[in-house]
């Protein structure tokens, strides 16, 4: 028999003695064998609720108690011949019955815990199914020596769900996925594949001369979406344009906006501050983006698109001001 | 359609026989397999809101979906599916991606000569080039739109916040994505905006020099900076993306699907 650690065996009491209302100790010297059990007991029945099946491996069964709450229903499951009008069969509006509603966290979820121990514990009368469970040994008495590091899973506190985490799920107007968004996930992407295709046939992708690390061409140019960047370093110090604002200001500012605005409402008349400064970024960036791609010509100095071209080779084959 | 001597027209018997086949094929015990219960394309499969849920939840789709969705977030005017449309430009550029790396050297002697053979001698090859270098522009357009979309609607409020962080990664990761891409053609273009580029990075305080050296894998853009722009491009990059945009849909579902409504 292997020897079960003095503290687990003392947790596993304490928890015991707590559900049955008995001492810790009376209840850990039944434990050890060293008086008989007070109450008289269902032997290795299982409490309603859990419905251990022989042979199969222990730990798979707490699992499946585990699980319990959220177990999907298995149409592959023998059904009654005649069909039970308690079938699921969930409204289009309604939130089945049976799990589907698979993203709220069950609500009689639980953590189990399982202590490792050698002699079945008798499960507590009376109480089984909400606080502790027995889950039945493995009908194949355990070998005498079992050996290093194997050892069977039998007793399960269930514990209750609300004591540990917190149930949010309101009710809310569903739709199944199937075929209301995934419908129109389908459209929105035939729509962008044949978007995309049409563009790639008018609109030829640029190719220039080979690169040529002795030509600078003039201007040079970054992709468009650092031209906005490029233009900004135009006016300001390097170390301001070329850091502060992209990394600083772009990167760790972005990244902290949710921490930063406290404000809880998600009304857009609650949020006017907060809807005007992104604004204003996103008219900043994209005015700053415009004049780097379309107003900046020869050394990146200003230039009109319409008096002296335009100096951005992306778009080279399909803009034209001038002849 | 019975002709007059009673026979049956060649049409109708090869309609017949056409079902019975199809029937017998996806009743057969691989196509059975293949399916889960609830599967659309299963034989026998009816519209009811139990098969309605048994088609997410019984299939690989469930990964990405949960069985159900707030009606109000399924409307296109909420997220103008902008989110959806950046994951599906991501995908279109893997496959045009993977095409293209069939016909492409990343050494300065064939870079160049490769990009233009794809115009000249390769199968749809100028198209896929194009849908490809379209599509990156058009990656980064939709994600900055989704991103502006999602604050708009305050959707990085609590429980959000953490998921508008990993947002401004996958942003930050598409950029680099579309610029370390930029390189790979080796023209004049490539060349010198990508040189623009990475100078920015070099005026970072303190690791200025470092990082611009770890990127260009020199002091400025050489042959070997073609070589580490492809393997960000092609693989670390991608790989990294990946991760996040997990992470990302993971916890739209987890912070209780999307936000609102309004
Ligand atoms: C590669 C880039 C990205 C992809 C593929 C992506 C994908 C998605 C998808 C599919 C959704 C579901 C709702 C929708 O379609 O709007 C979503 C939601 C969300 N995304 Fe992104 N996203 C990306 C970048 C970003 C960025 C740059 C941000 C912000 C900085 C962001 C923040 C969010 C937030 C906070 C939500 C939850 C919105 C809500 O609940 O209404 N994402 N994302």
């Amino acid at each position: 028999m292997v020897e079960i650690p003095e503290e687990l065996l003392r947790r596993s009491a304490e928890a015991k003695a707590k559900a049955l209302g008995l001492p810790v100790e009376q209840v850990l010297a039944e434990m050890k064998g060293e008086k008989p059990p007070a109450e008289a007991e269902r032997p290795a029945e299982a409490p309603p609720g859990t419905v251990p099946v022989p042979g199969r491996d222990p730990s798979e069964q707490v699992e499946a108690i585990m699980s319990a709450p959220e177990e999907e229903p298995q149409p592959e499951a023998p059904q009654p011949a005649t069909p039970t009008p308690s079938a699921p069969t969930p409204s289009q509006e309604a939130e089945p019955q049976t799990a589907p509603a698979a993203e709220t966290e069950p609500a009689g979820a639980a953590v189990a815990t399982a202590v490792e121990e050698e002699e079945p514990t008798p499960p507590p009368a009376g109480n089984g199914a909400r606080k502790a469970t027995l889950v039945e040994p493995r009908p194949v008495a355990p070998p005498k020596g079992a050996p290093e590091g194997v050892r069977t899973q039998r007793l399960l506190t269930v514990v209750k769900a609300r004591a540990i985490q917190q149930v949010k799920a309101e009710p809310a107007d569903k739709v199944n996925t199937w075929p209301h968004l995934m419908l129109n996930e389908f459209v929105a992407l035939l729509v962008m594949t044949g978007f995309l295709l049409i563009l790639s046939v008018i609109l030829q992708a640029p190719l220039l001369e080979p690169a040529n690390f002795n030509l600078t061409p003039n201007p040079s140019k970054a992709p468009w979406y650092f031209l906005g960047l490029q233009e900004l370093l135009s006016y300001f110090d390097p170390q301001i344009a070329g850091v502060t604002v992209p990394t600083v200001i772009g990167l760790i500012g972005f990244m902290m906006i949710p921490y930063v605005d406290r404000n809880p409402s998600t009304k857009p008349s609650d949020r006017k501050f907060a809807i005007m400064l992104y604004t204003f970024f996103l008219a900043g960036s994209a005015t700053l983006t415009i004049l780097g791609v379309l107003f900046r010509g020869q050394g990146f100095n200003f230039s009109y698109p319409w008096r002296d071209g335009v100096f951005f080779d992306d778009l080279k084959d399909w803009i034209h001001f001038t002849e | 359609m019975a002709n007059g001597d009673g026979r049956t027209g060649l049409l109708e018997r090869v309609q017949e026989k056409t079902t019975e086949l199809m029937d017998r094929v996806r009743g057969s015990q691989f196509v059975e397999s293949v399916l889960r219960p609830g599967s659309p394309f299963k034989k026998g499969y009816t519209d009811s809101p139990r098969n309605r849920s048994y088609v997410i939840m019984n299939n690989v789709l469930y990964h990405l979906h949960p069985v159900k969705v707030k009606r109000h977030g399924v409307k296109l005017s909420y997220t103008l599916c902008l989110g959806g449309l950046s994951f599906f430009l991501f995908i279109l550029l893997t496959i045009t991606g993977i095409f293209l790396m069939f016909y492409f050297a990343p050494t300065a002697d064939r870079a160049y000569a490769d990009v233009q053979a794809l115009s000249t001698d390769v199968a749809f090859g100028s198209l896929v080039r194009n849908m490809h270098r379209w599509g990156a522009h058009l990656m980064v357009l939709t994600v900055f739109l989704h991103m502006s979309r999602v604050f708009y609607h305050g959707a990085y409020k609590p429980p959000r916040e953490f998921n508008w962080v990993v947002g401004v990664i996958l942003l930050l990761l598409t950029l680099l994505l579309s610029f370390s891409g930029y390189l790979l053609p080796w023209d004049q273009l490539a060349l010198w905006a990508v040189t623009v580029g990475t100078n920015m990075a070099g005026f970072v305080p303190v690791f200025g020099t470092q990082v611009k050296f770890a990127l260009l894998a020199g002091v400025e853009v050489t042959a070997a900076t073609l070589l580490r722009f492809y393997v960000l491009h092609v693989l670390f990059l991608p790989f990294i993306i990946v991760i996040f945009m997990a992470v990302h849909f993971w916890r739209v579902r987890k912070d209780g699907g999307i936000s609102g409504p309004l």
